[in-house]
């Protein structure tokens, strides 16, 4: 089927061109990323696994609310957990929405275990993963380079060894690092990345080496879940007033998978705390909305819902209807079906846009 | 400030801040074993890292206290209750008892600071109101502090900050609940850490000012807290009121929390009502900062879905506005009234009862 902009038949005019900005493509088995890596590291992995800041061994630390991990409950191949079959992601997302593009988001343990040269090793084989089971055999799908940005030399090795690679369209990283994201032993890598053409990816991260919240652990997953969007914030803030837009003029930000309601209100208060305190932010030149403004995209997934939909508005407008990308999540509980994301009417414009046009430009498609 | 500002005469300022106290203030209210130990241990000066004294935050230029000068009731007086005609300001102590990790002397300080505000502030002005203070690391102590001090109906509040050591929806604070519940008095959750914990998911912000500009997220957590595990099932009739919270990041916290709900409520079957409900049931939000450009806040104000929401502050001494316009810019004229005194009137009970 083919989305329209109000529900008709399909025509060559109206189809709504959509690129998906987060999917997540799985393992089919455990084992199915040891092949890509070095015989010291499998090993490695065999025996010790993927040490990370969380309690338990191969389980996420708050359980979610269905099975795999908190899937779509359809999104089962006969084999393998949900998104591991390319067919069927192909069937239910791809060719179901006719989608132009879908950008892989990969999870995992890579950026985020303790051993910097297993992060390394686990980063790079994920990358070669992503090339030999989902871009190459189905070329809509593209690619995020996946490094870890606690060891900046071997990041900015494997961002400049797949650089030339049109699969890859971005530099993935975890929002939740050891310093916050603008602190200068991460620039040697936005550098990298900025110096490629290709934006930096921030993707909503269950693991973290402090708490996730400033006032100890939560409880609950539907705690853990909202304060996924704190980690983008802090992102955005700590880039900003550290300086780095200022440094890297040309370093482009995506958030991914916190929403994004949240951001004018973010802009608005570091715009306040910049006129009073700009002694101690000299490196940050102009109104730190104006930074973000310009260098930060978002995207849609899990968008809010105002009780009144028209609401949601002010919101894109405030964003920039040039900022924000659709996405679905897919396979994950809360996907966004593209027929029900906006519960209300998007001019135009804006819903071409939103929906493909901001991605294809950020991302250098077609 | 010079000119007089009519406009908001009577009105009740829900958070103001008196001076905090030095050991030689607390020593008449300790006992001899306490007042060797702040000697012996040298306890004097514990002015929180959230609020450094000479930062622009901390204090307004006009404001600002000259050398010798004291933060006292005559000061205040001059410099907010009278020119804007206040009928009452509630004091929020932003007291070191709050923070320390020593559950005795937190415990300590908070009672003696507690004390200290009732002789020396309320005593001296009968437009002032209070906060209770206490120290978390010990809530059943915390509870009994509550008990202690709530004959004296001119402290309207139990108050903490908004990062500590756990959560507050755990149960292990719901004896603090139980009593204020009882004794009529809101919770207040006041902006600061006690920075037992990195202030964001990736550490320790370079600067005050984005540290500050973090704060929603504190607040953000401790709301999804309170929902989450059922504070407000619990305890009905119990408001939490967010002191120097900023206010625009509300509605993005009450869509998302709403939808998540929807989706996952089965965690949490004890959540009845959608969280965007019980937010505007149970939170109560000083206006003090408001981050957004006036010409946004008529659309920020709708977007929040309550006229009760809002409590007038000034947040004295702390620095957000200049002159005469405390009142932030751009709010719808109904709103302007009842935030003024109405809201402030329905969300502290103990205000109608001794005024």
């Amino acid at each position: 089927m083919s989305l329209t902009l109000e529900g008709r038949p399909k025509t060559q005019r109206s189809r709504l061109r959509i690129v998906d900005c987060d999917i997540h493509p799985a393992f089919s088995t455990r084992t199915e990323l040891l092949p890509f890596l070095p015989e010291k590291w499998r090993t490695y992995l065999t025996t010790y696994g993927a040490r990370l800041p969380e309690p338990f061994v191969g389980a996420l630390p708050y359980p979610r609310m269905t099975p795999g991990n908190g899937m779509r409950m359809d999104s089962w191949p006969e084999s393998g957990p949900p998104a591991s079959d390319l067919m069927l992601l192909q069937k239910q997302l791809l060719d179901e929405y006719d989608m132009d593009y879908g950008i892989l988001q990969a999870l995992g343990a890579g950026p985020t275990t303790f051993n910097l040269d297993l992060a390394a090793a686990m980063c790079s084989a994920t990358n070669d993963w992503q090339l030999a089971k989902w871009c190459h055999p189905e070329p809509r799908l593209k690619g995020s380079i996946q490094i870890c940005q606690e060891d900046a030399p071997a990041a900015i090795a494997e961002i400049e060894k797949r650089a030339a690679d049109r699969n890859f369209v971005q530099v993935a990283i975890p929002p939740r690092a050891i310093e916050p994201a603008g602190r200068r032993r991460y620039w040697p890598i936005y550098e990298a990345a900025a110096t490629a053409n290709l934006p930096i990816g921030l993707h909503s991260a269950a693991y973290g080496s402090h708490t996730n919240s400033s006032t100890g652990w939560y409880s609950y997953y539907i705690e853990e879940h909202h304060g996924f969007a704190h980690a983008l914030q802090s992102v955005v803030s700590s880039m900003v007033m550290e300086g780095v837009f200022e440094r890297i003029p040309n370093l482009k930000i995506v958030l991914i998978e916190g929403g994004f309601a949240w951001l004018p209100p973010l802009a608005w208060r570091l715009d306040k705390q910049w006129e009073r305190m700009r002694d101690e932010l000299p490196d940050v030149k102009r109104p730190p909305s104006e930074y973000v403004r310009e260098h930060v995209w978002v995207t849609t997934q899990p968008i809010e819902e105002p009780e009144d939909p028209q609401e949601l508005l002010d919101v894109i407008r405030w964003v920039g209807a040039d900022r924000l990308m659709f996405s679905t999540d897919y396979p994950h509980w809360d996907f966004d079906d593209p027929r029900y994301t906006f519960k209300v009417t998007l001019p135009g414009e804006t819903q071409t846009a939103i929906f493909g046009g901001n991605a294809k430009s950020l991302y250098r498609l077609d | 400030m010079d000119a007089v500002v009519s406009n908001i005469a009577g009105a009740i300022d829900v958070d103001v801040h008196p001076a905090v106290p030095r050991r030689a203030d607390l020593l008449p209210f300790l006992d001899d074993v306490w007042r060797e130990t702040m000697l012996a241990r040298d306890i004097d000066v514990l002015d929180l890292t959230s609020y450094p004294p000479n930062a622009p935050l901390s204090a307004r230029p006009d404001w600002r206290l000259a050398p010798g000068e004291a933060r006292d009731p005559q000061r205040m007086a001059r410099d907010v209750l009278d020119p804007f005609g206040l009928r009452h300001a509630i004091l929020n102590c932003l007291s070191g008892g709050l923070v320390v990790y020593n559950e005795h002397i937190g415990t300590t300080l908070c009672r003696a600071t507690n004390d200290w505000i009732a002789k020396s502030w309320l005593d001296a002005d009968p437009r002032l109101r209070a906060s209770i203070v206490v120290s978390l690391v010990n809530p059943e102590t915390a509870a009994e502090e509550v008990e202690r001090l709530a004959h004296d109906k001119r402290f309207v509040q139990v108050m903490t900050l908004a990062a500590g050591e756990l959560p507050l929806g755990r149960k292990v604070f719901w004896p603090i609940y139980r009593a204020a519940e009882r004794h009529g008095l809101p919770i207040a959750i006041h902006a600061g850490s006690g920075y037992r914990h990195a202030t964001t998911q990736s550490g320790y912000p370079s600067t005050l000012a984005e540290d500050y500009a973090g704060q929603p997220q504190s607040f953000a957590s401790q709301i999804v807290s309170l929902i989450a595990e059922g504070v407000f099932a619990k305890f009905p009739t119990l408001r939490f009121v967010l002191l120097e919270s900023g206010v625009t990041w509300l509605p993005s916290l009450m869509w998302r929390m709403s939808k998540d709900w929807r989706g996952v409520r089965t965690e949490v079957p004890w959540v009845k009502q959608p969280p965007a409900w019980l937010m505007r049931e149970h939170l109560r939000v000083a206006c003090q900062p408001l981050d957004a450009p006036p010409d946004e806040v008529a659309r920020i104000v709708e977007h929040l879905g309550s006229d009760e929401m809002l409590l007038f502050a000034t947040d004295y001494p702390h620095w957000h506005f200049d002159g005469g316009d405390a009142l932030p810019r751009g709010l719808p004229d109904g709103l302007r009234r009842k935030m003024l005194v109405e809201n402030a009137l329905a969300t502290y009970p103990r205000l109608e009862a001794t005024t």
